[in-house]
C-alpha cells in the first residue's frame, strides 16, 4: 500500500508539472462545454433577412411587423426589385429574402390565395432549413388569425409535444456528448501517453526490474486518471447545470456508477493502446484518430446515427461512447433507471473486460 | 581469488522468430567482481542481460542470480539486484529528493531508511544545494552518477549496469568508474555492459560476445596475452576478424 501511494504521488507530480497535461485536464472541459454550449448551436437568433415587398399594403405590413418582432429575425434591408435579390444574397450578410407578390392583400381578399416566396441562402443547409421553418410558422400563425371567424370543413389539428427537452435546447445534446469526449480524451489518451512515456524514456524497464509487479505499475499509472476523470465529470455536470440549466432527472448514484464504468472502459482502451505503441506520438495518433474521431462522429454526439448509411450504423455499435451517450441522456433527461439501461451497461462492461483481456495478452507477448 | 558464484548461466538461448539473438551461452560470475560484458551493438549483450534480470524469458536454458532461479523466483531475484539502464533512468520532472523517495519506496524501504540513505547519498555526491532541483537541470554526468547511486539504495547484492557511461566525457567516465570501484570494494558484484574498450581494462574479468555467442572470457591481462596484443582494443579487433 505504501508503495502504491508513493507511486501515485509520483504520477501526480508528472501531471501537475506538465502544462499540456494540466490544460487538457482542466482547461479543455470548460472550454469545450462553453464552446459547444454557446457557439455551436442549431438554434437561430437575430438572423438578418431582407424583404422584397411588391405589394406594400396593409396585410404585408402586418406580416413584416410580426417577423421583425420575433427574436429570430432582424429585417435588415429592403430589396427594391427582383434583380437585386442575387446581389443581396451574394454579399452573405442576409440569409434569407421574403418576396411578397404584388396586390397581396387584394388577392387574399378576392381569390383567398396569395403567395409568399422564401429565398434562403442554402450554403449552410441546416440554417436555411431552420429559417424557412420559422418563417412558415410565423405565416401560419398569421393565417390562423385571419381564419379565426371562418370555418374550415375538415381539419386535422396536430399537437406536438416535445418530450424531455421541450425547448429543443441543443445544449442538452452537447453536455452528454462533451462529457463523453472529455472522459475519453482524459482517460484513454492521457493514460496511453503517460504509459508510453515511461517506455520511451526507459523508466518502464527500471520499473519492471523493480519488485513492483507489472499490474501494480499499470494500476499505479491509471489510478490518478480515474480520480481526475471523476473531477472532470463533476465539473462538466456542474457547469452544465449552472450555465445551461441541464437537468439530472435520474438517480445520481446510477449516474456516478455509469460514469465510473465508462471511465474504466476508456482507461482499459488507453492501456491497450499503450501496449501496441512504442512512442508517445504513436499513442497520441492512435488515440486521436482511432478514438476521438469515431467518438465525435459515430456516437450520436453531433450526427444522428439513424440517418447514416447502414455500414456506418453497424460500426457505431463498437464505439463505447455511443452507448455511454445513450445512458447519459437516459439518466439526465429522461430520468430512467437501470431497468431501461441494463443492455447498454452490459455492453460497456463487456467491452471493458474484452479490452483488459486483450491488453494482458498483448503485454505477455511483448515479454516473451 | 574470488570463488563464490553469484551468477550462474547455463545454455541460455533466446530466439526472436528465426533469429537467434543469444546462442547457448554459459558462464559464471563470482561474488564481488567487476564483470565486463562486451560486444558490438547487436551482439546480444543487452538481450542476455535482460534475461538475467527477469524482464525477458529465455527460449531455453537456465540461470541463477544470487542463488535464486531467475525463471521461478523472479520476484526474489528482483529484490536482490539493482539495475541502471543505458538510457537515462531517473524521472526528469521530479527533484533529486523525489526520485530518491520514489525509488526507495518501490523497493519497500521504510521512511526512516529512505531519509537516512538519501541524506548520505546526497552528501556523498555533493548535491546538497541541488537536492530540491529537478533532475532535468543536472548535467548528464551527474544524472548518471545519481542514477547509479539510486540503483544501490536497497543494497542489492549485484548491480547490473547497461552501458552506464554512454555519451559522457572521459573525465566523468573516470569518476563514474571510481564510484563503481568503491561499490565493488564493499562486496557488491558489478555486471556491466560497455562498448568502450578502455573501460574493459577496469574490469576483473570480461566476456566478449559476437553474434550471440561468447567468443572469449577471461581477465583483461590474460586475454591480451592470449591474443598477443597490448590493449583490449586489439583483442576485440582480432576477435571480430575471426568471426568474419
Amino acid at each position: 500500500m505504501k508503495r502504491f501511494i508513493g507511486f501515485v504521488r509520483k504520477e501526480f507530480f508528472h501531471i501537475f508539472r506538465d502544462k499540456r497535461s494540466m490544460f487538457i485536464l482542466f482547461g479543455m472541459p470548460i472550454v469545450q462545454i462553453l464552446l459547444f454550449g454557446f457557439a455551436i448551436t442549431n438554434e437561430i437568433n437575430n438572423v438578418e433577412i431582407a424583404i422584397l415587398d411588391n405589394s406594400k399594403d396593409n396585410e404585408t405590413r402586418k406580416i413584416i411587423q410580426k417577423i421583425n418582432a420575433s427574436p429570430y429575425f432582424n429585417i435588415e434591408t429592403e430589396v427594391l426589385s427582383e434583380k437585386h435579390i442575387e446581389t443581396v444574397l451574394k454579399k452573405g450578410k442576409v440569409k434569407a429574402i421574403l418576396v411578397f407578390e404584388s396586390n397581396f392583400a387584394e388577392k387574399l381578399e378576392i381569390k383567398k390565395l396569395a403567395n409568399v416566396q422564401i429565398i434562403t441562402d442554402a450554403t449552410d443547409p441546416n440554417t436555411a432549413n431552420t429559417i424557412s421553418n420559422y418563417v412558415q410558422s410565423i405565416l401560419q400563425n398569421h393565417q390562423q388569425l385571419l381564419n379565426k371567424n371562418a370555418r374550415i370543413p375538415y381539419q386535422i389539428s396536430v399537437q406536438t409535444q416535445l418530450q424531455y427537452n421541450p425547448e429543443l435546447k441543443g445544449v442538452f445534446n452537447f453536455v452528454p456528448g462533451v462529457m463523453t469526449v472529455i472522459l475519453m480524451l482524459v482517460s484513454a489518451m492521457m493514460t496511453s501517453i503517460s504509459i508510453t512515456r515511461e517506455k520511451e524514456l526507459g523508466t518502464m524497464e527500471i520499473l519492471l526490474v523493480s519488485p513492483l509487479k507489472p499490474f501494480q505499475v499499470i494500476i499505479g499509472k491509471v489510478f490518478p486518471y480515474i480520480f481526475l476523470s471523476i473531477i472532470n465529470a463533476l465539473v462538466i455536470l456542474v457547469l452544465g447545470f449552472l450555465v445551461f440549466e441541464m437537468p439530472i432527472e435520474g438517480s445520481y448514484l446510477l449516474l456516478a456508477f455509469e460514469t465510473i464504468l465508462f471511465i474504466v472502459t476508456a482507461l482499459s482502451l488507453g492501456i491497450l493502446i499503450s501496449t501496441i505503441s512504442q512512442t508517445q506520438q504513436t499513442a497520441m495518433m492512435i488515440s486521436l484518430m482511432g478514438l476521438m474521431l469515431p467518438v465525435i462522429l459515430l456516437s450520436e454526439f453531433i450526427f444522428p446515427i439513424s440517418s447514416m448509411p447502414l455500414p456506418l450504423q453497424y460500426i457505431s455499435n463498437i464505439i463505447p461512447a455511443k452507448w455511454f451517450i445513450v445512458i447519459l441522456k437516459g439518466i439526465m433527461l429522461k430520468g430512467v433507471g437501470l431497468q431501461f439501461l441494463w443492455k447498454e451497461t452490459l455492453i460497456l462492461l463487456g467491452m471493458t473486460v474484452f479490452f483488459i483481456v486483450l491488453s494482458v495478452k498483448k503485454y505477455k507477448i511483448r515479454l516473451e | 581469488m574470488k570463488t563464490e558464484k553469484i551468477i550462474s548461466v547455463q545454455n541460455l538461448t533466446k530466439m526472436f522468430g528465426d533469429f537467434t539473438a543469444v546462442k547457448n551461452i554459459s558462464f559464471d560470475v563470482y561474488k564481488g567482481e567487476i564483470f565486463g560484458f562486451l560486444g558490438a551493438n547487436g551482439a546480444g549483450k543487452t538481450t542476455a542481460m535482460k534475461m538475467l534480470i527477469g524482464i525477458s524469458k529465455p527460449t531455453s536454458g537456465s540461470s541463477t542470480v544470487a542463488g535464486l532461479d531467475v525463471a521461478t523466483q523472479t520476484e526474489k531475484v528482483k529484490k536482490s539486484i539493482g539495475y541502471m539502464s543505458q538510457r537515462f533512468s531517473l524521472y526528469d520532472d521530479l527533484t533529486i529528493r523525489e526520485n530518491i523517495n520514489f525509488f526507495g519506496g518501490i523497493y519497500g524501504l521504510s521512511r526512516d531508511q529512505i531519509r537516512q540513505k538519501s541524506a548520505r547519498l546526497i552528501e556523498s555526491l555533493g548535491l546538497q544545494k541541488e537536492s530540491k532541483k529537478l533532475v532535468k537541470s543536472l548535467p548528464l554526468g551527474w544524472k548518471q552518477k545519481l542514477a547509479f547511486s539510486i540503483s544501490l539504495l536497497h543494497e542489492p547484492k549485484i548491480v547490473f549496469l547497461d552501458e552506464p557511461t554512454g555519451g559522457v566525457d572521459p573525465i566523468t567516465r573516470r569518476q563514474f568508474w571510481e564510484l563503481i570501484y568503491a561499490e565493488a570494494d564493499k562486496g557488491t558484484t558489478i555486471f556491466v555492459t560497455t562498448h568502450y574498450m578502455d573501460e574493459a581494462e577496469y574490469c576483473d574479468r570480461v566476456s566478449i560476445m559476437a553474434e550471440g555467442e561468447i567468443e572469449a572470457l577471461d581477465s583483461p591481462k590474460k586475454l591480451k596475452k592470449q591474443y598477443n596484443t597490448n590493449s583490449m582494443d586489439g583483442v576485440f579487433l582480432k576477435l571480430a576478424r575471426n568471426v568474419e
